[in-house]
């Protein structure tokens, strides 16, 4: 099988030939500012993650559990605009030299100009798109043009997905694939247990991308139970929690204390 | 010609999250089968004949077709549906079909409660355990209803997110769902929502229009020269309006909340305002209440069941292709509507539907006596008492509450 060179992939696969799992982080520009965000950022980097979702908060993120909804909402209330979210991805991105991505949900791109917005990223240096609520049946449009920019657009694979759904989904994926660790929105415990080992085979067998894990992931533990299963661990949730509850701080000690 | 699957023009699609993927393709295959089963759809009528006195009667509104002095008004009667709207077709059909999918429990959200109290009741029948999502805001006031749906064995969950109305209702239901999908069936209830939903809920409802076609021209000998119905979601005017789709000759009104004015910025009119545009959330592309970033706005009625933020794809659709017609009625209207429906006709309409009425009063005048035209009368206005008591300030009412409050703050 012929490995998959589009840039995302290489820079992931050139990490990973010195790490044993690499680490993503997610936060919702805006919350709780902007300010706090550029701080967490720094602590990210300098704790070690390799790469950073960047989500752009939508009104209606359905796919979310509550801690991110409230993080989108309160964003959103507090007057953030998708210009300023560009604004301030661009910021980080010239400011550290890991691959950033955009999560969002499919309208923030529809009413921007899917072209438009994919050109924009692509100037500002993001790496790729994860928007959950856009299959490739619906985002023909997207997936051209973003693949034309060469950027990547992440699909994403969930356990009730079939092993022709992964190939199909596979065959429309670049950089790497996001297996989202259970049924479910983000934020709840996940047991790994046997259904995720037999899941996590399933998914390795359906693509050549590096796999990435999320939905659950809160310890060191978790962490090391995804070694030599997936290729990169993703923490969402729990870094939002910690910068609600002790600041950002916290934040750089969590994550360099993952693996 | 509808070249995609779940499209109605440019309009509709399914933009689920993956994990939501099979349990859409299940649910597609099951609906499939079950239209094409005709031993369905005739379980469907005798059931509702049964269980929900279809078909609901064609009244002839005689005092208010004389006080208008033009079109003769009719008035199809989904008030009279068993728990009191139209929302009765809608979940009886989404019950026979989740026997037939073998799932145990349902969910659903609600706006203004009737869905919600039906879809109660439908599981209380059908043996289902029962998760209502309702947007806080609503939760008070439509606190009879939830009365109603707590009796009925369900627990109803207020929603604290966003706007705290239907679409955070909706969101929080997707939510359950996306874990819970093995044993539970989300009953959508209206035509929104990704592909099959727009489908199925329109099929289910297009029980009122079928009665009301045979119905009018029985009465008549005739076709109306307008049919008018409400639009928050929009399943009770898809539900009559597919009973006249093929009859050009029949003029399709749709009639959305102008709440405080289609200029206060205070409405819910997606396709009668100017303030929405093209957009996709909640699974499905329809034009929406939202931003220049894409971000939903909040939305006004007096009328908890039409403050929604998008409509059917359908009826985008229709709309785009000018065969039905949009208006939207004010707040105001809507009071003095029902205030001259109550005392004119005895008859007390939900706050959703005297929309329609609001319309059709208006344009019945100018159409001859030899017209008839049609209102459907898509539920009854007794859920909306603490609402309406609040807006037309009754004194007695307020008396009734004060002392009841004082009572129940001595226990």
């Amino acid at each position: 099988m012929q490995l998959n060179d589009q840039p995302l992939t290489r820079t992931l696969r050139a990490a990973l030939a010195s790490k044993k799992i690499l680490l993503m982080t997610h936060l919702v520009l805006g919350y709780p500012s902007f300010a706090v965000n550029r701080e967490v950022v720094r602590r990210m980097v300098t704790a070690g993650v390799d790469l950073i979702e960047l989500q752009i908060p939508f009104s209606e993120p359905v796919a979310d559990g509550p801690m991110i909804l409230k993080a989108n909402q309160e964003s959103i209330s507090s007057g953030v605009t998708v210009a300023g979210c560009l604004e301030f991805a661009a910021e980080v991105i010239a400011a550290h030299g890991i691959p950033f991505l955009f999560m969002t949900y499919y309208n923030i791109l529809f009413k921007y100009g899917v072209e438009d917005f994919v050109s924009l990223a692509r100037e500002i240096g993001i790496k790729g798109f994860i928007v959950p609520d856009l299959p490739p049946e619906e985002g023909k449009e997207f997936l051209e043009i973003t693949r034309a920019a060469g950027l990547a657009p992440i699909q994403i694979f969930a356990p009730t997905s079939t092993p022709e759904r992964m190939r199909y989904l596979a065959g429309h994926g670049d950089g790497f694939i996001y297996c989202v660790a259970r049924r479910g929105v983000t934020g709840s415990k996940t047991d790994f247990d046997t259904d995720f080992a037999d899941y996590m085979v399933r998914c390795r067998a359906a693509t050549d991308l590096p796999l990435a894990v999320g939905f659950g992931i809160r310890n060191r533990d978790d962490v090391a139970s995804l070694v030599g299963r997936a290729d990169i661990a993703v923490i969402g949730t729990e870094t939002i929690r910690l910068v609600d509850s002790r600041g950002p701080g916290a934040v750089e000690e969590f994550i360099a204390g993952l693996r | 010609m509808d070249i995609k699957e779940g499209y109605y023009g440019q309009w509709g699609g399914a933009f689920t999250p993956e994990v939501l993927h099979s349990t859409f393709a299940e649910l597609k295959a099951a609906f499939k089968k079950a239209k094409e089963d005709p031993a369905f759809w005739q379980e469907y009528v005798n059931l509702m004949s049964s269980y929900s006195c279809r078909p609901t009667p064609l009244t002839a509104a005689e005092n208010l077709s004389g006080l208008f002095g033009g079109a003769r008004i009719f008035i199809k009667r989904e008030d009279l549906n068993h728990t009191g709207a139209h929302k009765a077709n809608n979940v009886i059909g989404q019950g026979l079909l989740v026997k037939r999918m073998g799932k145990k429990r349902v969910i659903a959200e609600t706006g203004a409660g009737q869905h919600g109290v039906a879809t109660a009741t439908m599981a209380a029948k059908f043996g289902f355990d029962c998760t209502i999502y309702m947007g806080e805001e609503d939760v008070r006031r439509q606190r009879p209803n939830v009365f109603w749906m707590e009796k009925l064995g369900a627990t109803v969950v207020p929603v604290t997110d966003g706007s705290r109305t239907l679409k955070d209702a909706i969101n929080e239901a997707f939510r359950d769902w996306v874990g819970s999908m093995d044993d539970t069936h989300y009953v959508m209830g209206t035509v929104c929502g990704p592909h099959p939903f727009p489908e199925m809920v329109a099929w289910f409802q297009s029980i009122i229009g079928i009665e009301a076609r045979a119905q009018i021209l029985d009465r008549t000998g005739g076709l109306p020269a307008a049919v008018y119905a409400c639009v928050g979601g929009g399943s009770n005017a898809m539900g009559i309006f597919q009973g006249f789709l093929n009859d050009p000759e029949v003029e399709l009104v749709g009639v959305e909340a102008g709440g405080r004015g289609l200029d206060s910025g205070e409405h819910a009119s997606r396709l009668a305002g100017r303030d929405a545009s093209p957009g996709v959330a909640q699974g499905y592309k329809t034009m929406f209440l939202q931003n220049a970033d894409g971000q939903m706005r909040d939305t006004h009625s007096v009328a908890a069941g039409l403050d929604y933020i998008g409509v059917s794809p359908m009826l985008t659709d229709l709309w785009e292709k000018g065969r039905v017609r949009f208006a939207a009625a004010t707040d105001a209207e809507v009071m003095d509507t029902l205030d001259l429906t109550m005392r004119r006709e005895g008859i007390i309409p939900a706050l959703e539907s005297a929309h329609g009425f609001v319309q059709a009063f208006k344009e019945a005048p100018g159409l001859s006596p030899d017209d008839s035209i049609i209102i459907n009368m898509s539920g009854r206005g007794d859920k909306d008492i603490f609402t309406i008591a609040h807006a037309f300030n009754d004194p007695s009412w307020k008396e009734f509450i004060i002392a009841r409050g004082k009572e129940y703050a001595a226990e």
